[in-house]
């Protein structure tokens, strides 16, 4: 199990890397987002997997670790807010050069 | 008041009253002037009570701790030597506060030049008062800085602008490297505070470091005191203002440099290193300055040139370093600022008056301004040396220290040979200042017609040149007693006796004098084929060289800088990628074997298609990321694997929002796409492709890696307080949530404030931008007419009520059972968009809101402010109280005040949601209006 999740790890990241060295700014958005799942996926891993325990507290049950998901439901929030933050730029960018490349004038 | 406390006075009442001038500039340029005389004034009406006891030869400390682990304290020293500084800065301080009132034009308010006047000096007796030495570097630095702004009080000229540049550039320099050697002091002699250092002199000399942080040292001091090589500076600084010529290039600032040497004489000086480097440098100094002096013909160049010669004059007399030597020096430095500075005066006066500063032209000045020619030229004796005034007798104390130096054993004539030399020279300029201003016909073609200038304006220099006499004809009852404790202080031990007179009867030092004068005379006489043999020299002139270096050194970074930053967003990724692999497997292969792997759970046939599948989308997502609707489809199928994924390891908290994020994100992306290109160009080489593909696939190698490394290393919870104490101390079982809004609310605090900006940034990005959405999408097909479908109309309006009661029940189970702030929020935006998308933005917005940033503002609001209430009780920021009530029909709740943070983070995230999205859909809105 744990090296599916690793694998999946790294295909994401392989995937989001090669996506953000792209030259247009959408493909950047979408890099970042994958780059995003891999590192938050990865975050969510330091707490361990384990099944069916979910940090709710009950009679003497056990528990996986809250603060790994503490930190990754943050981190999903603000990777929201990152990539509403880069289409806006991306958007403002195209309308003022006329085009979406990321160095905002067209390369020759 | 205890004398330490006045002292400590000094230096607040200094720089806390230096901005006045500017602040009653208004009421008239008098005031300003007024303010800064008064400010002076009190300064000397404060150090007044302390003279006595100094005199007597009491060393006055006062000291508090600043930042005692590195050594740096507020802490002040007034001795002898302190204490005659800072005679001179204030005394000559007021006599150029009149001066510059007078000189300068009457449209100038003042309030600039006297404030950063008091500014300078408050520096300077910050310099003359420290203990400390890292402090007195603080303000040598500070002397550099308003030293800076007042050669370029003239912002206008590009000649001003260019002399305080390199004025800066040399004294801030040198000040760097002194800085250097003052640490290196003080790390060897155990403290930064003076009576240490200066106590432990036979330790530093033989210490290893002695010879580099010696060199540091006297850096700081030869290029303050423009000391060759570092001299040219002085001459390009004549720029500024006269009465600032007069006040810091001649009295206090330049001499700063040898009161360093003065002052850590004890410490530094008695080695070889020292004697030969610092004499060296005076020496040198003394006689090219001296020499380049003759040859000006601009009259405040050559009194600048002077300046540079005297100081080397000084410089020399200290690294000879006997024990009368550094009693001339001493006596030199105060015979030198009064000369010196009323020379400065006199010729601002005639440069004022004449409109020129041109030797060739300004002539026979005598009969239009008798009073002041004669002021200049008792001024300018003194200068000479010339008996009966105080030049002679610190020139004579000089000579008779170069015959029989112990040094020059052997050579015993070459000292006295040498100063005599200098002594002909500067006769000969100071005769070449005399007779051209004065004298030598008739003034040819001045812009001016000169006459006396003002009553007050000459009395500055009236003031000064009668200290020359007096010291010059009555030494002994004058000058010697604050000469004696001066000297004391700086030597640290008992004087060598000594006798001021102006007839020591007729011997080596009063031979020399005469050869000087009589030499010098007659260097005048021969001037004229002089002046021809110098003008056929190759001149250089600094201010070039040093133009050209710096313009040089600008290219060359700029040059670099173009080099390296390409402005290529891709390449600086391409590097930072690079660069973290090579961190990442540097870390990776230099870590210590690692202890056993724990047991791996084993795969189950679910995972193992779920990560099928996941593989297969992002293979997707990157073959077709240039047809980017697909790709969007791709990307979310990775997000609801990743959704499952946190399902299946126990964190439903994690599933709900990133299902929620997915589809904000999902509408956001379709939105942006609308005007977006469909398609991205295919643009990249196959070259290119490569390489980002080894980068990635490194990436992705290394991370992946990294997590089984991780997985597979044995695990130690640091949660426990949190589990433990979750419902006990947060009253919520949702260990997530408690976190979140309170063991961990300050971060969630900073998080959606974060949140609120980007909220804010959408409107700051978007509002009022006119993008062209395409009429045809990318196969060429028409978009569709009708863009609010009745169906869609039909089935979202029933369902927003309930959407936004999946939403407050979300909200309120959160703090026990998955769900919270986030989730609900972000539910809630769903639904509301989903009422935009389905019936067009006209519709929803005419029901909707329309002041979201007040509800961002509510939101932060409540959440910061229930954290602030928490102080009202005495608690900390954000402790949280919690109690149960029991609501009909839902049941038992937990109703903590922590619910009410989490109610903000519901309003900041619902008013981001709506604003980006809205904002994103006031551009169809527009879009609509035009078709």
């Amino acid at each position: 199990m744990e090296a599916l999740l690793s694998s999946a790890i790294g295909i994401l990241t392989a995937c989001g890397v090669f996506l953000i060295l792209r030259a247009r700014t959408f493909s950047l958005v979408l890099g970042l987002t994958l780059l995003s799942y891999a590192v938050n996926l990865f975050l969510f891993a330091s707490g361990r997997l384990q099944m069916g325990v979910p940090p709710l507290i009950r009679n003497g049950a056990a528990y996986t670790d809250p603060l790994p998901q503490a930190l990754v439901l943050t981190a999903i929030v603000i990777g929201f807010g990152m990539t509403a933050y880069l289409v806006m730029l991306a958007l403002r960018a195209l309308a003022e050069s006329g085009n979406d490349h990321v160095d905002v004038k067209e390369k020759l | 008041m205890e004398p330490v406390h006045l002292l400590i006075a000094i230096i607040i009442v200094a720089f806390a009253a230096s901005p006045l001038p500017l602040l009653l500039q208004r009421c008239g340029r008098g005031y300003a002037a007024l303010a800064a005389a008064l400010v002076m004034a009190a300064c000397l009406t404060v150090l007044a009570p302390l003279v006595a006891p100094v005199m007597g030869g009491t060393t006055l400390l006062a000291s508090f701790a600043w930042l005692p682990d590195w050594g740096l304290a507020l802490s002040f020293r007034l001795d002898g030597l302190s204490l005659m500084f800072s005679l001179l800065i204030l005394g000559i301080g007021l006599l150029v506060t009149l001066y510059a009132y007078y000189y300068l034009p009457k449209h100038d308010t003042l309030g600039r030049f006297y404030t950063l006047l008091l500014l300078f000096m408050a520096a300077m007796l910050g310099v003359v008062l420290s203990e400390n030495l890292l402090l007195l570097v603080v303000f040598w630095e500070i002397t550099s800085l308003s030293s800076f702004l007042l050669i370029s009080y003239k912002r206008e000229s590009h000649e001003s602008r260019l002399a305080a540049r390199i004025a800066f550039a040399v004294t801030g320099g040198g000040g760097l490297a002194l800085f250097a050697g003052v640490l290196l002091l003080g790390h060897i002699a155990g403290s930064f505070e003076l009576t240490q250092v200066l106590a432990a002199g036979e330790h530093i000399r033989n210490h290893d470091l002695y010879a580099p942080m010696l060199i540091l040292v006297l850096l700081g001091a030869f290029t303050k005191s423009a000391q060759f090589p570092f001299h040219f500076w002085l001459p390009q600084a004549m720029a500024a203002p006269t009465p600032v010529s007069a006040y810091l290039h001649s009295a206090t600032m330049v001499k700063a440099g040898v009161f360093l040497l003065a002052r850590l004489h004890p410490a530094l000086a008695g080695s070889e290193l020292w004697f030969w480097v610092v004499s060296g440098t005076g020496a040198i100094t003394l006689v090219y300055a001296a020499y380049i002096a003759f040859y000006r013909y601009d009259f405040k160049g050559l009194l600048a040139y002077s300046t540079i010669s005297h100081l080397g004059l000084i410089t020399l007399l200290f690294g000879l370093d006997t024990r009368l030597s550094a009693v001339a020096g001493v006596f030199h430095i105060i015979n030198h600022a009064i000369f010196k500075a009323s020379l400065f005066m006199a010729a601002g006066i005639v440069d004022h008056e004449c409109g020129t500063r041109d030797m060739r032209r300004v002539n026979g000045l005598f009969k239009f301004m008798p009073v002041t020619a004669t002021l200049a030229i008792v001024a300018a004796g003194s200068m000479a040396g010339v008996p009966l005034l105080n030049g002679f007798l610190s020139k004579e104390m000089f000579f008779a220290e170069t015959v029989g130096h112990p040094v020059f054993d052997e050579m015993r004539w070459l000292l006295p040979a040498f100063a005599t030399l200098a002594g002909i020279l500067a006769v000969g300029y100071s005769a070449r200042f005399i007779h051209d201003v004065f004298f030598n016909g008739e003034p040819i073609d001045l812009p001016r017609q000169p006459h006396e200038p003002p009553r007050w304006m000459r009395a500055p220099v009236e003031v000064l040149v009668v200290l020359c006499l007096l010291v010059g004809i009555f030494p002994q009852w004058s000058i010697a007693p604050i000469l004696h404790v001066a000297a004391s202080a700086v030597l640290q031990q008992e004087l060598p006796a000594f006798h001021l007179a102006v007839w020591h009867g007729f011997n080596a030092p009063f031979l020399m004098s005469l050869v000087a004068l009589g030499g010098g005379i007659t260097l005048y006489a021969l001037r004229h084929p002089l002046y021809a043999f110098y003008e056929r020299l190759p001149s250089v002139h600094a201010s070039i060289v040093f133009e050209r270096f710096h313009n040089g050194l600008a290219g060359f970074s700029a040059a670099l800088v173009n080099r390296l930053d390409n402005a290529s967003l891709q390449r600086y990724l391409a590097l930072f990628f690079t660069f973290v692999l090579a961190l990442g497997g540097w870390a990776w292969f230099s870590a210590p074997a690692s202890p056993l792997p724990v047991v791996t759970q084993p795969a189950d046939a679910a995972s193992i298609v779920a990560l099928l599948m996941l593989a297969l989308a992002a293979a997707g997502v990157v073959v077709l990321h240039r047809q980017r609707l697909a790709a969007i489809v791709f990307a979310s199928v990775i997000g609801l694997i990743v959704a499952l994924t946190f399902v299946r390891f126990s964190a439903p908290d994690l599933a709900l929002t990133q299902l929620a994020v997915e589809v904000v994100s999902i509408v956001l992306l379709l939105l942006a796409l609308h005007y977006l290109p469909p398609a991205s160009p295919a643009e990249d080489s196959m070259q290119r492709i490569m390489r980002d593909a080894a980068l990635a696939s490194a990436a992705g190698v290394g991370l992946g890696a990294a997590a089984y490394a991780m997985l597979t290393s044995p695990f130690e919870t640091i949660s426990n307080f949190y589990l433990a104490q979750s419902v006990p101390g947060g009253g919520g079982s949702n260990a997530v949530n408690v976190i979140l809004v309170d063991f961990r609310g300050f971060d969630t605090l900073g998080e959606i404030t974060v949140l609120a900006m980007v909220g804010l940034a959408a409107h700051a990005l978007l509002d009022k931008l006119i993008l062209q959405a395409p009429t045809h999408d990318a196969d060429g097909r028409l978009w569709a007419r009708e863009r609010h479908p009745l169906f869609l109309q039909m089935l979202m309006r029933p369902l927003l009520p309930l959407a936004l009661m999946v939403s407050v029940f979300i909200f309120l189970r959160g703090h026990n059972l998955p769900g919270g702030g986030f989730v609900a929020g972000l539910v809630t935006g769903v639904a509301l968009i989903l009422q935009y998308l389905a019936s067009g933005i006209g519709f929803a917005a005419a029901r909707l809101p329309q002041r979201l940033p007040l509800f961002l503002a509510a939101g932060l609001a409540a959440a910061a402010g229930i954290g602030a209430l928490s102080w009202l009780f005495g608690f900390p920021f954000l402790t949280t109280a919690h109690g149960h009530i029991t609501l009909p029909l839902i049941g038992e709740i937990e109703l903590a005040s922590a619910l009410v943070f989490d109610l903000g983070v519901y309003l900041v995230v619902v008013s981001v949601v709506l604003m980006v999205l809205a904002e994103l859909g006031k551009l169809s809105l527009y879009h609509e209006e035009k078709t």
